[in-house]
Parts: structure tokens; sequence; C-alpha cells
């Protein structure tokens, strides 16, 4: 017996989670509940007060908090129940009545359980932390992640250093450069160990271009000075397999390193539930419905891969609320067996989903993937049972932007009713230009 | 006059201080550092070895098997997480085979239980992951892993609560032998907060205690601080093994062992280098490079999972034993000097002998109202599910999670705050309750930590440090500067 | 003659652009792949601005700060001396999106709005 009954149980009150409950909601779901850690909806959002959201969701530019309101006021005006400052703290299937069972814990309730029809895992993801890139030297105070700083500057007001060094060029990095040197720290370099950034165009431009911020590319920290506060850190240039060349060595005295190295999906959850995982996106394996392994269980926004946009969150959440809203109903469709596996190969790094069934899909499909390296003036070929599907000659791909084709349903049934097999294949890989 | 002065309060001082709390003596541990456990206790393996690598009648082989018995029932009194996993020597090379035997027979000197060869078939079914060039092992089930913190860190709350006091951040910067008007011999030392007049004083300063026993003898000894690093891996890659890995020594180096901490993680480590520097606790890309590829060679595939990698500094003396007693020329100065592995398994022991030492030649009673336990910090991310409701019954707070990659709550944290000895820092939270130490390193919950510190110490923010004096996290408000 | 040399934000591509410039006067673009190109390089060099997003103190909220926005864009070279104007700032809670905090920041005719509720 557990405590509450729900159809719709939506893990994360973030972009993801926020979206998923809108639409599920519009979707017809009726018995939904968004359960939040924190103290107020929204999640990381809250505290990204730079602008550059919305532009794809709303046509306007509009920082963090802004483009949460929006969503926040939908569930609010749609009065779908949340639970505030509630951690998840496991997820488990019944077999028997095949419901999820979720357990809970506030200060108001204590530790209790809800048994759900339905789950959304919109959990996001956390930052990579120094030990992932083996920076060698002191462990001194003054090293943080991009995200932790961003947390005391924009929530606290506090400033976590003076002299800052930043290593890795991903956007929360980029952003914090521009962050600190506007609350009056000084910004030394950010160095990237790969020959490109891992963060978008437009946040170098704005971020570190007009501040004069140099961007150090193949460049790495290779020691860190400091036994108690950070002295300053060593930075060298490394050659093409990432290995710091001798000689190259140059220190910075700064009392601060922040870490933008990458973001990994927050999974414990996913793990106790037996979700199959998959290794490259660090997210569940989810077929074209963003249905895990695990039948009536969704997952979207960076619980699922790390995305660049939010915009891309909320689209994606939105489709995951809407089959999740149609599984309770009992909506979902007949499959004909039919399955196509993604495969992707020659620098195309992973796909969501990752497999599709072909009567499932909606008149299109959007299938997101990202490159492993930075490629230029090259197609982006896509081919089904052997058949070339499209070709996309593509000016730059790079890791840190996201790539995304459109499967249109009647083109991907013409081909797959001429194989006798149940089984297809859908190839993505990067090729020369034709 | 204070009877006793131990200097050091890593898991030796600890050991020696909670075994002389039976007595009514009056006992300070000077310490300086901000907190217990500072030092080499809590930066090495974490292993407790079963005593087969220490040269039959040496101080490291008895300490080592009687510590190794100790710890059993010391981790239930004293509430600290010890598992005997059991470990296993490693032949990489089917010459190995002899080397195994020697230390087989070593152990068997030295009173290890249970010591056998296993062959690699039985090998590979205890151990699915070894490596391919696994020939044999030499296993030991009583080999074990224990967090070396929470180990230090109950052994000094059971001597404070058993009114030993200890002294933070006060270093000892002398040591002079003295008479007193009755002519009775007893130690002033000086410190950097005043000094202590102490009839016994205790040597157990890790790397610093050559600096001590010269101060009060001819007969010099020398600590060479020996550098062994590590990199500790995620919980997801715990499970490639369940014993203790190591390598019987080769041609290539003494080896690194691969092994399951006591709370899921894989470690690896350490490596073996003498450095001048008695502090130097820096990593080096050539050491981590050491550890990831040398572990390596234990198991199939090495998880590339790091979450963060540190170094320790192991007190190697030159005569490669423990010193252990009273010193010749220095009556009533007993070092416990040279303590590297497997220091931490022979701790308790070492406590139980030193304090034996000081009994015969104080003669204190012995204490009514010692108290022989203690209790540890709940843990939420371990107990069952009427244990949580219980404890969030108790204390709401225990249902507000803080460190969300290893469930610490604030519960938890505010009890590691406020308890005996409690936390002054932020290292100090991390080592007693976890928070800051799964995957993603604190990124999330040094923010939310912090302002716990903050007010139950009644300190402001910019205060509230990592590990004492200079290691400050908060450097005043945004626009200040402006 | 003057050239100035930027890189394209209008998309992912990041062309490298060049602009002639006569007396102040966009003469030539070269190097973008498309009008979008053309215009954000001629607007770049021309008259820059930006959008500056940042914090003030807020008194009685949950927080001690909230965030705020230029209501429109600003010439590039103000954007410290806009931060610096709102250092003196200090809101009342509670406070709605779209709150001006600070009117006519540093002389620029542009209103400082608050992007939280809080």
């Amino acid at each position: 017996m557990t405590d509450m009954k729900k159809d719709l149980v939506i893990i994360g009150g973030g972009p993801a989670g926020l979206s998923a409950a809108v639409s599920a909601s519009r979707e017809g779901a009726e018995d939904i509940l968004i359960i939040e850690r924190d103290t107020r909806l929204g999640g990381i959002l809250n505290q990204c007060i730079h602008n550059g959201f919305g532009l794809h969701t709303f046509k306007e530019e509009l920082t963090g908090p802004e483009y949460a309101d929006r969503y926040i006021r939908q569930v609010e005006d749609g009065k779908i129940p949340y639970m505030l400052d509630t951690m998840v703290v496991d997820l488990a299937y019944d077999d028997g009545s095949g419901d999820k069972i979720i357990t809970a814990m506030n200060a108001k309730d204590g530790l209790f359980t809800i048994s759900a029809k339905a789950v959304i895992l919109a959990m996001g993801c956390r930052e990579r932390p120094r030990g992932a890139l083996n920076i060698p030297g002191f462990r001194p105070s003054g090293i943080y992640s991009a995200g932790t700083a961003q947390y005391y500057v924009n929530m606290e007001g506090r400033m976590p250093g003076r002299k800052v060094v930043i290593l890795g060029s991903g956007d929360i990095g980029l952003i914090m450069a521009r962050r600190m040197t506007y609350e009056g720290a000084k910004v030394l370099c950010v160095a990237e160990l790969q020959p490109y950034s891992g963060g978008l165009k437009r946040n170098i431009v704005q971020c570190l271009d007009d501040f004069g911020i140099p961007l150090l590319l193949s460049h790495t920290v290779v020691d860190i000075k400091g036994k108690k506060r950070l002295e300053g850190v060593t930075i060298a240039e490394v050659d093409e397999n990432r290995k710091p060349i001798p000689g190259t060595e140059v220190f910075y005295e700064c009392d601060t390193l922040l870490l933008s190295c990458g973001l990994i999906p927050e999974n414990e959850l996913s793990g106790k539930l037996g979700v199959r995982m998959n290794g490259v996106t660090g997210g569940a394996y989810v077929n074209e419905s963003l249905e895990t392994s695990v039948p009536g269980v969704y997952a979207c926004g960076n619980v699922l891969h790390v995305h660049d946009l939010v915009d891309y969150v909320s689209g994606e959440a939105d489709m995951a609320g809407k089959n999740a809203a149609a599984f309770i109903l009992g909506r979902t469709g007949t499959d004909d067996g039919n399955v196509i596996n993604i495969k992707t190969e020659n620098g195309v790094r992973y796909s969501v989903p990752s497999v599709v069934r072909p009567a499932l899909m909606g008149n299109t499909l959007t299938v997101r993937f990202r490159v492993g390296n930075e490629y230029r003036d090259k197609d982006l070929a896509v081919y089904l049972n052997g058949k070339q599907l499209m070709r996309l000659p593509k000016r730059v791909m790079a890791p840190g932007e996201m790539e995304q084709i459109v499967l249109v349903k009647s083109k991907v049934e013409e081909i797959i009713a001429a194989s006798e097999a149940k089984e297809h294949e859908v190839v993505i890989r990067v090729e020369d230009k034709a | 006059m204070t009877d006793v002065a131990v200097i050091g309060a890593g898991v030796t001082g600890s050991a020696v201080a909670r075994e002389l709390s039976r007595y009514d003596l009056e006992i300070v541990v000077l310490e300086k550092e901000s907190d217990v456990c500072e030092g080499t206790s809590k930066a090495n393996s974490g292993i407790v070895h079963s005593g087969y690598d220490a040269k039959p009648g040496t101080y490291k082989a008895r300490f080592n098997v009687e510590g190794n018995r100790l710890i059993h029932e010391l981790s239930k009194e004293l509430d600290f997480p010890f598992k005997e996993n059991g470990s296993l020597v490693l032949a990489l090379e089917e010459d190995g085979r002899a080397g195994l035997e020697e230390l087989l027979e070593r152990g068997r000197k030295n009173g290890v239980p249970g010591l056998r060869i296993v062959e690699r078939d039985e090998l590979k079914k205890m151990e699915p992951n070894v490596s391919d060039s696994a020939v044999c092992a030499l296993y030991a089930p009583t080999g074990g892993v224990v967090c070396p913190f929470n180990m230090n860190i109950a052994l000094a709350e059971n001597a404070a609560d058993n009114g030993v006091t200890f002294r933070f951040n006060t270093e000892v910067t002398s040591i002079e032998k003295k008479n007193d008007e009755e002519g009775r011999g007893y130690y002033r030392i000086e410190t950097t907060g005043g000094h202590v007049d102490a009839r016994i004083v205790v040597n157990a300063a890790g790397v610093y205690a050559d600096v001590f026993h010269n101060m009060v003898s001819g007969d010099r000894i020398h600590i060479t601080p020996r550098k062994g690093q590590y990199c500790l891996m995620d919980k997801t890659a715990g499970g490639i093994v369940s014993h203790t890995l190591f390598q019987l020594p080769t041609k290539l180096g003494k080896g690194v062992l691969v092994t399951p901490t006591v709370h899921g993680n894989l470690m690896a480590g350490p490596t073996a280098d003498d450095v001048d520097d008695k502090e130097d606790t820096s990593t080096t890309a050539a050491g981590l490079d050491t550890v990831l590829s040398r572990g390596a060679l234990s198991v199939v595939s090495m998880p590339r999972m790091t979450i963060t990698s540190f170094a320790g500094l192991r007190a190697h003396e030159d005569g490669g034993d423990f010193i252990i007693g009273e010193v010749k020329d220095a009556p009533g100065f007993i070092d416990a000097a040279g303590i590297e592995s497997p220091g931490l398994t022979a701790a308790p022991a070492i406590g139980v002998y030193i304090a034996g030492l000081i009994r015969d030649i104080l003669k204190p009673c012995e204490k009514e109202d010692f108290i022989g336990t203690r209790k540890g910090i709940p843990s939420m991310a371990l107990a069952d599910e009427e244990e949580r409701k219980a404890l969030i019954e108790a204390d709401p707070a225990y249902s507000h999670v803080i460190c969300r990659c290893e469930l610490v709550t604030e519960g938890e944290i505010r009890n590691a705050i406020t308890r005996t000895l409690g936390a002054t820092t932020v290292d100090g939270v991390k080592r007693r309750t976890r928070a800051g130490m799964g995957r993603c390193q604190a990124g999330f919950c040094l923010a939310r930590t912090i302002p716990i510190l903050a007010e139950l110490l009644g300190k402001s923010e910019e205060e509230i440090t990592k590990s004492g004096a200079g290691s400050y996290y908060i450097n005043g408000n945004i626009k200040d500067e402006l | 003659m003057d050239i100035r040399e930027l890189t394209c934000i209008r998309c992912p591509i990041g062309c490298h652009i060049s602009v002639e410039m006569e007396e102040g006067k966009v003469v030539n673009i070269t190097g973008n792949s498309c009008p979008r190109g053309a215009e954000y390089a001629a607007s770049e060099v021309t008259d820059p601005v930006r959008t500056v997003t940042s914090l003030v103190r807020l008194k009685g909220g949950a927080r001690p700060v909230v965030s705020v926005k230029t209501a429109g864009n600003v010439p590039k070279d103000r954007m410290m001396d806009v931060v610096a104007a709102l250092k003196e700032v200090e809101l009342e809670a509670p406070v709605h999106i779209g709150d001006v905090a600070l009117r006519d920041v540093a002389g620029t005719g542009i209103d400082v709005v608050v992007t939280a509720n809080a």
C-alpha cells in the first residue's frame, strides 16, 4: 500500500518537468504531480539570469527566470499540483500492477510513497568535477565548478573570488566570465583543452571578446598552486593528443579557478529503477516516444542528454508529456512490430531516440544528436536500410552545438515496406561532401 | 601540570588518547590543524591489512595483526564503517608464485589467519573482472576496508567524551625536558597557543615525529615523507571488484592496489615517491598516470571514471619499522613514529600498547564511568525505510537533502557540526558525513553547507573555510569593487 | 580606410566577417555567408549594443539579491557603467518581473527592469 496514487508523477520542476507537465495536462492527463526538490519551480533557470533563452519557443530573448516564469504561469493557470522542497529518494517498478512506486520525503509529510501509472524523469544534470579531468596539483579552496560560482553570485549575491581563471569553454564557463566581470572580478583567461570551444559562438563573442578576455584553445591547467586558498595555476599548450607541450607553461596568479568541463545527467533514480542506460549520453536509452526500457517511464531534458538550448529541452519535454498522457489514457496506438535501430557512426556520437517503432511515431520525428569533433564543409548523411534518406550539407558542426534531423513517417514506411524483416536500421554519419 | 600530552590528532594519536581515557588522567591532544584526521590519516588507502606483508618480529607485523583483530570489535563499539572484504595479492606472471609463497610463509609466522594461495580458476570466480594475466593469488580473508576518516573521528570523539581535551590550531614549536621542585621530570611544550607542561609526551606527529623526537633525544631519527597518489572513482565503478587487489611487487615496481572502498567507490593507488617537503600533498600528472596505468594491470578494464585524486604522505623512518616506546634518553617521552603502512590498521593496537606503557609509569586508577561506545552520525543513505521515517519524525531536517550525490541531509550535517569535536570546516563536514564526496564533488552542496556551518558556529560565511585559516571560500559581495 | 574584423554570432557557423569603413561609414562587407551576417556586421561596427543582465540588492526577500536586465539595448561601451550604476540600488520585496529597478540607467535612456518574482 502506498500513501498516494497518481496517474503521472514528474520528477523535477525545472524546464523539462514544467514543459512536460503543461503538455501532459493539455493532452488530457488529469491526475498529475510535479515533485521539485528546491524551494521554487524553475530549476537551474533561476540562477541563469543572463538573456538568450526563448528565441525558438517564444520568438523573443528572455532571461532564465523569465523563461521559467512563462511555464510556471501555465502550471499555475492549469492548476497542476506540485510539491516543493521534496526529494525523491527511491523509484521502483511493481511487477504486478505495472505501477511505478516513488518514495519521497519532505519536512511536512516525512517519508512517503506514491504509486503512479506513468513517471517522467526530468531531474536535469550536474557538472563534472575537477577529478574527472585529473588536474594535478594541490587541493586548496577557490576551485569551483562554474555552476557553483553562478549560484553564489546570482542567487546569494556573494563573490566566490576576485581573480579568476576559467578552465573549459562550456557555456556556463563563458557566461560566468561575463558575470564575474560585471560584478567586479578580474577574469584572466579561459583555457580550453580542445582546439575548438565547447560553447556557443555568441557566448564567446559577447562574454569574452566584449571584455577582452582571451580564449586559449588547446590549453589546459597542468598545476594548481596553494595549500589553503588557491594562489595560482599553470597553463600549458597541448599537442594534438591533448598532451601538454613542455616549455609552454605560463603561471597565472589567481585566487579562483572555475571549471566548465561538461555536464553529467543525474540518473541515480533511473539506476534504481533499472532503466537501461546509454553509455555515451549518460542518460536513459529511449524510443521514439522518449520512453525508457521500463514501460510508462519517460525521460526528457538534460537527464536524458545534455542540451545546448533550453528551447530544445522544452520541446523534447513537451513530447514526453504528450506521450505519457497517451500512455495513461490508453491512446498509445498499436504497434506493428517493426523496429528501427538508430546507429550513429563516423563522427556522430549518439542519437536520441536510439530506437524507433515506426507505427508509433508521429508524422515527423525529430532525432537529436551531437558530433564528436569539429567538422567544416561536410555532409550529414542519413540512411535507412542502406538507402539514403537525406544528405545535408553542413558548413560547420561542433560538439558544442546539438544537431537534429527530422524523419518523415511516410518516407520511412515506404522504405521499410520493401523489407521482409521487422528489424531495420537508420545510420547517421558524417561524410565528405558528395 | 597535565598528565599526558599527545602530539597529533591523527589516527595514532587519537587511538592513544582513546585508550588512555580509560584512566583517571588529565590528557590533552595538541593538533596544528583545525580538525582531527588532517594529515597522513586522511589520505591513504583505507585498507585494513591482514598482516602478511611485514617481516616477522617487527612492530609492523605485531601491531598490524593485533590491530586487524581489534578493528572488528572497535568498528561496532565506536560505530564506524568497516568491511572485511578480503584481499588478494595477484601474481601477474608465472614466476610470481614463489613470491606469493614467501608472503604466505611470512603471514603464517605473523599469525595471520586463513591465508592460502588460490589458483586461476578459483580466482576468476572470486573476481570475474580480474586481469587475464593473473596467474594465481594469495588470499587473505581477514583483509578489509575501513572509512579512515570516521575511524579517526570516532576514536577522537570517544576520547573527548571520556574527558580528553583536544586543542586544534595548536602547533608545537619546541619541547624541553624540565624537573619540578620535587625533582620529578616533566616536559614543557611550547605551542603557537601558549605552553603546556606534561609528565608524559606521546609523539604521534606523523611526518613531523622526527622533528619532535630530535628535540629531546640525542639518538636521532629521520623521517622521509613518502608521497602516495590515488584516484577515486565513481560508485558505478565500485562494483567491478569486491576484494582488495594488490600486485605482487615486480621489477616494474611495488605495484598499486585496486579496491572497492567501504562506501562502494573504486580506488586505485598509491604511488611511492620520496619528497623533501613535509607539506607537499600535491598530485602530479606522472603520478596520476602511474596510478591508472599500473592499476589497470590488475583488472580486465579500468573504468575511466575518476571523480577526485589526492596525495598523502607516509612517514617513512630510515629504519623501516615503526618506532614505538619510551625514548631511552628521554624518560616519559613516548614515540609513535614512522607510522606508515600498515599504520591505519595498527593504530588501535598501538593505542592499547602505548596506553599500557603510560599506565605502568603513572599508575593511574581506572575510571568507573568510562564510556566504551560511541554512536556515529545517522546516515539517511544507508538507513532503511523505517529508520528514515523515524529520523525525519524526530527531526524534519533529515528530510532536507543537501548533498544529492551521496544523499546527505541537513540533519546529518547539523549533527556533524554540533556533536562532540564537531566539524568547524567544510572538509570536516565532508569527512564526517560524506557531503561533497560524490560524483559532483561538492558542486551542489558546498554553497548549502557553508550557511549551515556559519549559522551553527555563529560566524559569517566569509569566515567559513575549507580546512582552517586561509582556506576561505567567500570573498565579499557582488559589486563591492565596482 | 579602416577594416574591422569580427565573428558573426547569428548562427553556429561563426563567419569571419571583414567590414571596410570609411569616415565611420560601412563601404564593404565580405566573409559573410548570408544577409543576416551583413546586417549583424553593419550594426556591430557602427552602433554595437548589448542587453546587460545583472543583480540588485533586495530587502526582505527570500534571497539577498534579485536579477535585472536593461529593458532595451545599451551601447556596448556603456556596459560597465550600467552595472556600476546598479551598485547603489536596493529594492524591497516583493518585486515582480517587469518592475522598474532603475530609470534611465547611467544616462542611456534605458530602464533597468526586474527579471524574477521575489
